[in-house]
Formats: structure tokens, sequence, C-alpha cells
């Protein structure tokens, strides 16, 4: 297995280049509408893509794990911010890991 | 307003920002223990990096031993919507101002102080910027190492609940919009359906995660780019 500060630098590293790239090559703003538009929806596909099926297969059982889901899917639904979902989610998750 | 009153602005203004970060940093220490990382490393990476969704796909690609130019892929790919507030910031500092200056704030560009930086005036003082990141970033390291030492010693069916939170955040930052917007909700659908068909396949379920996700987003995302464009981004 590589070393791990190996893997730490390349996460560090390229977070910055992607957050500094802006400030260094783009003056102005950017015009192409399809890259605009490429770049407002890139970060809801790979959130979502990250959350679904995964959360399932991070908990002791696939149902605790649907359950946290579904929780979290239902509470952002209706205006919880960002750390009630998380909160209530994992609460979810922990009764059902108790229960079964 | 001088520099000091700026920098202990935005350091007051970011208080509330470290209390969260406190206790989603420590979810990332305790993945990082359970992905091999030691708390030292789990550490320096949280004061080096400041991104849940980056770092948490960072560790995953570590504890599945992915090849380096996926993660370094993977870690593009979770945080490209960094260049579109990185963008919108450059036209928030003075024009003037040193690009130095800049880099130094683009280093701690996160959804959270870019959301109270666009409550903020133009131009934006990068020392109001520099408070709200010495008030964050000790918090998320010392979250992270928290979880790091402390996770261990917290019983199994904890850990998967501790798990379960920084899912549980992904949810929390695309249901919202996906709520009042038809397109992000088919994307976002659209997306998920996807990644669960992938994990189910025989060949491809064994891929890693992020190389799944940059498997899905890239041609998902340029599909709707095509579908459906933006005419005006905001703000």
């Amino acid at each position: 297995m590589t070393n791990a500060w190996v893997y730490i630098l390349v996460i560090a590293g390229v977070t910055f280049l992607v957050r500094a790239f802006p400030f260094v090559l783009v003056r102005g703003t950017i015009k192409n509408p399809t890259l605009k538009a490429f770049l407002a929806y890139v970060p809801y596909a790979t959130l979502a893509a990250m959350a679904f099926p995964d959360m399932m297969l991070a908990t002791g059982s696939v149902w605790s794990g649907l359950m946290g889901f579904i929780a979290a899917v239902a509470i952002a639904w209706t205006g919880g911010g960002l750390f009630k979902v998380a909160a209530i989610a994992s609460g979810v998750v922990l009764i059902m890991e108790v229960l079964l | 307003m001088g520099r000091r009153r700026s920098f202990f602005q935005g350091a007051r203004d970011a208080l509330p920002v470290s209390l969260g970060y406190l206790s989603v940093s420590f979810t990332l220490g305790l993945a990082a223990r359970q992905a091999g990382m030691s708390a030292l490393q789990a550490t320096v990476m949280s004061l080096i990096t400041n991104t849940s969704a980056g770092q948490f796909a960072g560790i995953a690609s570590f504890g599945a031993g992915s090849p380096l130019i996926f993660t370094a892929l993977t870690q593009a790919f979770v945080n490209l919507r960094y260049i579109l507030m990185s963008l919108s910031l450059t036209q928030r500092f003075a024009q003037s101002g040193h690009l130095a200056q800049k880099l130094l704030a683009a280093f701690d560009v996160t959804d959270e102080l870019f959301a109270l930086a666009m409550k903020r005036d133009r131009p934006l003082d990068p020392f109001y910027y520099y408070g709200m990141m010495a008030a964050t970033i000790p918090c998320w390291a010392l979250g992270t190492l928290l979880g790091a030492t402390l996770g261990n010693l917290l019983p199994q069916p904890v850990i998967y609940a501790v798990n379960v939170a920084l899912y549980a955040m992904f949810i929390a930052v695309v249901v919202p919009p996906a709520r009042t917007d038809t397109k992000i909700l088919k994307l976002v659908a659209l997306s998920m359906g996807l990644s669960g068909l992938i994990r189910a396949l025989p060949v491809l379920g064994g891929i890693a995660p992020g190389f799944r996700v940059i498997l899905i987003a890239l041609p998902l995302s340029f599909f709707f780019a095509r579908r459906y464009p933006i005419r005006e981004v905001k703000p």
C-alpha cells in the first residue's frame, strides 16, 4: 500500500489547485454557457452518486442504512439544515443498529 | 474598516461554522483511522485540506488502495464546485489586491465560508476571510484529531451511526435545491439510480467508489448542461 502521506499530499494539493485555479488563470468570468452549466450541475451529480447506495453499505445492516437514508431525505426535504439532517440520520441508524 | 477589525469580525461571524466543523470533522478522523491512517496523518490532512466531501473521498481512495491518479481525479471532480465559488470570489476581492493575498483565501474556499463571504459588501477584505479561516481551520483539525483518537473507544453501533453522518450531509446539500428545481431533482435521482445500478453490476460494482462517481457525474453533468443550459449563474 502506498504511504498515507502521499495520498494526503495528493488530496491537499489537488484541492488547493482546484480552488486556486480561477484566481490564477481566469481574469474575467466564464462566458461559455455549456461550461457554466456543467460546473453548476457537477456537485449535485457527484454528491448524489456518493450518497447512494454507499450510505446503506456503511452500516452493519442494509436496513438501518436504508432507514437513515430515508430519514435524511425526509428531513432535508422539509427544510432541515446540514447538522439537523446528519444528527437525525445518525440517530435513526443508532436506534436501528441497537434494535436489530 | 481596518485589517484588524475585519479579521476579528470574520472570526466572530464564522464561530457557528466552527462549532459545526468540530462535530463534522470528528467523523472524518474516525473514517481516516478506519481506513488505516494514523491520528497525526488525519490531523495534518485536515489542517491542509478543509473539505469534508473531498477528504472523505480521499480517505475512501486510500482505504481501497486506489491508484493515485484516480485519487487525484476523484478529488478534482468532488471539488469542482469550488471552481465556481472561487470564480465568484475573484469578483468580490478588490481587483487591485495582490494575487498572493487572494491565493491565501483560495486555500480555504469551503461551502460555508463562501456563503458567509457572499453576505459581505464588495470589495471583500481578504483579512475578513483570514479571520474566518483562523476561527474554523483549528476546529476542523481538532475535531479530526478527537475523532481519530477517541473514535475507536466508541461501540460499533455508534460508529455506524457516525459513518452515516457525512452521507447524510451530502443529502442535505442536494435535496433542498432538488425540491425547488426539477432539473436538479432529475439529476440527483438519475445520479443515485445509476450509482446503485453500477454498484449492483458484477464487475463494475467492484470499482472504487470515487471512480464510480466520476463515471456517473462526468457524462451526466455534461448531458444536463447540453439539455438544460443555465443562462444566469448566481450570484
